[in-house]
């Protein structure tokens, strides 16, 4: 795309030179600076269509549901991925924070007879406390938010199979609450499951609390520019220590989908959860440098993953390319954020 | 209280500030005087003590003697948020702003203001179109037009106007004293002659502003009184109508020296 609209401003040089802060070029980057989330969703409406036309299949309401449920677990993980890549961190033990409350939820309930909401809410709990611990690494020990949070991807994963003996849970032994997620809701010919529900509106919830409280404003403030919001009066510490410890407790949000997702308490399912999170992070136009990009695009950038996967495999493509494809997208993701961040320089 | 002070009182007010970092004096016993309404220019070479001064002023940092004192009463601030509630603002050189948002979310950075009922108080959602609504209106207020767009992103604006930004942040919410600190240095002319225009606008509404820079031209032009340091101390305090330019460089520099008071 970028190619095609620079050949298009050579043509007319002259044109280009008058009104040099309109050309075509940079007005669509002003267009993209200002509306991150715009790239992806032409990209996954695109993509949508090309495989609806390689295989009829696609479209049709079984398989659109199947994409949705697929892509729950690595959407509803992003949403705290995004939370804390806006503050120009990243948190590298989301997964094994989402195992990690899984066990704690299902060894609760399975082995010590919790009941099933008290099971969850301790996993809950469990799931801030990891974050927290993340938090407190990176914004008091002022350890860098990767080395931080994969010291305690190894940890968490460790104390997960430690605690759950490295044994799974099948669905028969765990209580309702806990497998509610994987309920099937039917609407009309869609199939879709409270999983996806329980993503969406972690989704809904806090795209709200991201654009209009003032929480979600210091989030973006700290990540554009830790020191001139800490002048403007923010309290930056706090900031990162509190958008860790909400990312906990979505990851342990996260756990009680994966569960009715898998259909148990596997602690060694959601393993290419870390990097995926990442993925649909970036795909979704949130810049890795923090401070800018929204929400709603991660949901996106998730959708665009599950679709290429799934697109591909209908269209007999090999699991291989898939991932390949994947790897080209992520590449042009950060590539198009680099070039759109040079607004501001 | 004495006979000839027919002079205001001051609003601002420091006595005898030192501040040490280990065997480096940065203040050796610095009086500063704010009077209501004046522009009041603090000059001096690299070191001289001006940086400290200012931080001390504003809470961002603590001296380790002397004492403050604001209409008259002793104030002590520990971190500038302190400053910032007793109606002390200040003009970062940096800006402090966010350049990833829009004008209104920069102009109420970290004094956010909520909705009002249940949805302000409980859900905490904050007020968006009332802040924008009177961004623009403020804005309007300084005669800072050239801003189409209160929406815009602070990184798409121009230094100027990111520097107008910043300073009317800080006239909106600085109630006793505005702090600008090196606020022409990355500007080009116009620019900066409009920066200087909104400095005037500050002082005819009443408000004190304290100005450092490196330009003399600038404080000389603004400034009603201009304060001299050198090495950590006032060398002296003059009147840009009574001093030359060259006279206050000798001064800085240590070439001539005055009695401190103008």
């Amino acid at each position: 795309m970028a190619i095609t609209q620079a050949a298009g401003a050579d043509r007319d040089p002259a044109s280009a030179l008058s009104k040099r802060n309109q050309s075509p070029l940079s007005s669509v980057q002003s267009i993209l600076h200002r509306y991150p989330a715009l790239t992806p969703l032409l990209v996954l409406i695109v993509a949508c269509v090309v495989f609806g036309v390689l295989n009829g299949r696609f479209m049709s309401p079984t398989n659109l549901s199947l994409v949705l449920q697929q892509v729950a677990v690595v959407g509803a993980l992003g949403v705290g991925q995004t939370i804390v890549v806006l503050t120009a961190g990243i948190d590298l033990s989301v997964g094994a924070s989402m195992i990690l409350a899984q066990s704690v939820m299902a060894q609760m309930a399975a082995a010590h007879g919790v009941p099933g909401v008290f099971a969850l809410l301790i996993g809950l709990f469990v799931g801030a406390a990891a974050g927290a611990l993340n938090g407190i690494l990176v914004s008091r020990i002022k350890l860098p938010p990767f080395i931080a949070t994969l010291g305690t991807l190894s940890i968490f994963t460790a104390i997960a199979l430690i605690y759950s003996s490295d044994q799974s849970v099948d669905s028969t032994q765990l209580p309702d609450v806990l497998n509610w997620t994987g309920t099937i809701i039917k609407v009309g010919s869609f199939r879709i499951t409270t999983g996806v529900l329980v993503m969406l509106a972690l989704y809904a919830v806090f795209s709200v609390v991201l654009r209009n409280t003032a929480w979600g404003r210091h989030i973006y403030a700290t990540g554009d520019d830790a020191e001139a919001a800490a002048l403007a009066g923010i309290r930056v510490n706090r900031v990162l220590f509190s958008a860790y410890a909400v990312a906990g407790v979505i990851f342990a949000i996260t756990a009680w989908v994966l569960i009715g997702r898998v259909g148990a308490a596997d602690p060694n399912s959601g393993t290419n959860a870390n990097l995926d999170s990442i993925t649909a992070v970036v795909i979704g136009g949130t810049s890795l440098f923090g401070g800018r990009g929204v929400l709603v695009g991660t949901l996106i950038g998730a959708l665009i993953v599950g679709v290429f996967r799934n697109g591909l495999s209908l269209a007999g493509v090999q699991d291989l390319y898939q991932t390949l494809a994947v790897g080209v997208l992520i590449i042009s993701a950060v590539g198009l954020d680099q070039w759109i961040r040079k607004v501001g320089k | 209280m004495t006979g000839g002070s027919e002079l205001p009182a001051p609003i601002l007010e420091a006595r005898g500030l030192v501040k040490t970092f280990g065997h480096v004096v940065g203040l050796n016993g610095v009086n500063l005087e704010l009077r209501a309404g004046e522009v009041l220019g603090v000059i001096g070479d690299n070191g001289a003590g001006k940086s400290t001064l200012i931080k001390c002023l504003t809470g961002a940092l603590v001296p380790d003697e002397g004492t403050l004192s604001l209409d008259g009463s002793p104030v002590s601030f520990r971190r500038p948020q302190d400053a910032r509630a007793a109606g002390i603002e200040t003009v970062y050189q940096t800006l402090a702003l966010a350049p990833a948002l829009d004008i209104a979310s920069n102009l109420y950075l970290g004094r956010e203001q909520r909705r009002a009922g249940v949805l302000g108080t409980w859900l905490r959602l904050l007020d968006n179109s009332g802040m924008r609504r009177s961004a623009r209106a403020r804005l309007t207020e300084l005669g800072i037009a050239t801003v189409q767009n209160i929406g815009q992103a602070v990184e798409t604006l121009s230094g100027g106007q990111r520097q107008a930004i910043a300073v009317a942040r800080a006239a909106t919410f600085g109630s006793r004293v505005i702090v600008l600190d090196e606020p022409t240095a990355a500007l080009g002319v116009k620019e900066s002659n409009q920066v200087l225009a909104l400095i005037r606008d500050l002082r005819g509404k009443g408000l004190p502003v304290i100005l450092i820079s490196h330009n003399m031209p600038h404080v000389f032009d603004i400034a009603d009184r201009v304060q001299i340091m050198r090495l950590g101390r006032t060398a002296a305090v003059v009147r840009p109508q009574t001093c030359t330019m060259e006279e206050a460089v000798a001064i800085m520099t240590g070439a001539k020296q005055v009695a401190i008071e103008a």
